[in-house]
């Protein structure tokens, strides 16, 4: 699949987050990477039709897409308990895919899967509140999961994760089948990347090669 | 904790349709205003107690119910001793203790989505204009985020406790104020992202 922005800008009240983006991104493992207030969330919200262009246009495989980015594109957000919308995991699962009106026999199958393929099926029947951060955050990306999508964006996802759970989450991600966008500070996670966006001030100031994009933030964050 | 609302089980109670259970819960609560008096009061405590045997919910569920209301309880109990009398005033509350009782039978024997399903079901006629998935999900969410919003309140009291603000109302109220109306950004983005319409 491929994702396309053209001439996408975002405007929040009178500021200008983001600015004639334009960019085509079709490799599988995508960084972005920026100082914070870059506007490096809000461009990866616009993957998923949560962030909405004030010009310009989203393409999905070329054609202009919105509402139904979200079908396609799955999103974890940096704070999963702002994400998990029901108290116990199994009903927290089945809110996307109701939403999507499937039969129950789907839904649980759909759950059940998700839940085996990542070992955390001993999670179903706990209070969403009781779980660590490490087992909240995995939640979230079963949430998106569920959904089958073709492509998953994660917002700063490792950021309230221990060490452990840090490397778990990046093993998970690198193995997941999907697509995949990941903003992040950490630098060392995104390093076997295929691609890094270095995104400042609303521009796209670099785009490439992970080592030699990563290697020019570092000695700009050292000027 | 009133966070643990929901309280695993297979007793007939958890597995009675929640449409009935909310609909019981309304009926007996509205009974008890109507039919003023110490007979219909015992009467409805009979029946939450009969209840909290039936659903195997243990008994400290019933006073983790009550504890965050105790407060409230004793504020009513010395306004209302103070307007009319002790006895009305012991009657009040005990009202207010056995309609608290009831909810918490239906809330502890319930999960969420059923509650959910059971609020959709009882809007099933209500006219097309009656945002009738907002609604249910509303009252989802309000369930979900009280344990979100203890976390928070906490989070910010130890925080200024740190500072010795721990009892200026102002630098509660602020910082948990604004990060709760954060949070509630978010979680719009997210039930967006989850393609809820």
């Amino acid at each position: 699949m491929n994702i396309e922005f053209a001439d996408v800008t975002v405007k929040k009240g009178d500021v200008t987050v983001l600015r004639d983006i334009s960019i085509r991104l079709s490799e599988r493992r995508i960084g972005v990477i920026g100082r914070n207030g870059s506007g490096k969330s809000t461009f990866a919200r616009l993957f998923n039709g949560i962030e909405v262009p004030a010009s310009g246009a989203v393409l999905l495989d070329g054609v202009p897409e919105r509402k139904n980015l979200r079908r396609h594109v799955g999103f974890v957000f940096q704070n999963p308990d702002n994400q998990i919308v029901y108290p116990i995991v199994e009903e927290d699962l089945a809110f996307g895919l109701k939403n999507l009106k499937l039969p129950k026999a789907e839904i649980e199958e759909r759950i059940g899967h998700a839940m085996r393929s990542l070992g955390l099926d001993h999670l179903r029947t706990r209070l969403t509140h009781q779980l660590s951060g490490g087992e909240k955050q995995m939640i979230a990306l079963v949430g998106a999961l569920v959904m089958h999508p073709r492509m998953i964006v994660f917002d700063e996802p490792t950021t309230l994760l221990d060490l452990w759970n840090k490397q778990k989450f990046m093993e998970t991600i690198n193995a997941l089948p999907q697509h995949v966008v990941v903003v992040s500070h950490d630098l060392d996670l995104l390093r076997g990347f295929d691609r890094i966006v270095h995104i400042e001030a609303g521009r796209i100031v670099a785009d490439g090669d992970p080592a030699k994009v990563l290697d020019n933030y570092i000695a700009s964050s050292q000027c | 904790m009133l966070t643990d609302l929901y309280v695993f089980g297979d007793s007939a109670l958890h597995r009675m349709h929640p449409g009935v259970k909310i609909l019981v819960l309304i009926s007996v609560c509205t009974l008890l205003f109507i039919f003023e008096g110490w007979t219909s009061l015992g009467l409805g405590a009979a029946l939450v107690a009969l209840c909290f045997a039936l659903s195997g919910v243990r008994a400290r569920h019933l006073v983790a119910a009550l504890r965050p209301a105790f407060w409230i309880l004793i504020a009513i109990f010395l306004v209302q001793v103070y307007l009319t009398n002790i006895h009305f005033a012991s009657f009040i509350v005990a009202r207010f203790a056995v309609l608290i009782l009831a909810a918490t039978v239906v809330t502890a024997t319930t999960r969420t989505s059923e509650m959910v399903d059971g609020i959709l079901a009882g809007l099933r006629f209500a006219p097309s204009w009656v945002p009738k998935n907002q609604i249910a999900l509303g009252v989802s969410l309000c369930l979900r985020f009280i344990p979100l919003l203890l976390s928070v309140f906490n989070d910010v009291r130890q925080a200024q406790s740190a500072r010795g603000l721990d009892r200026n109302l102002t630098a509660l109220l602020v910082p948990f104020v604004l990060r709760t109306l954060k949070s509630a950004d978010e979680v719009s983005e997210a039930i967006y992202a989850r393609s809820f319409d």
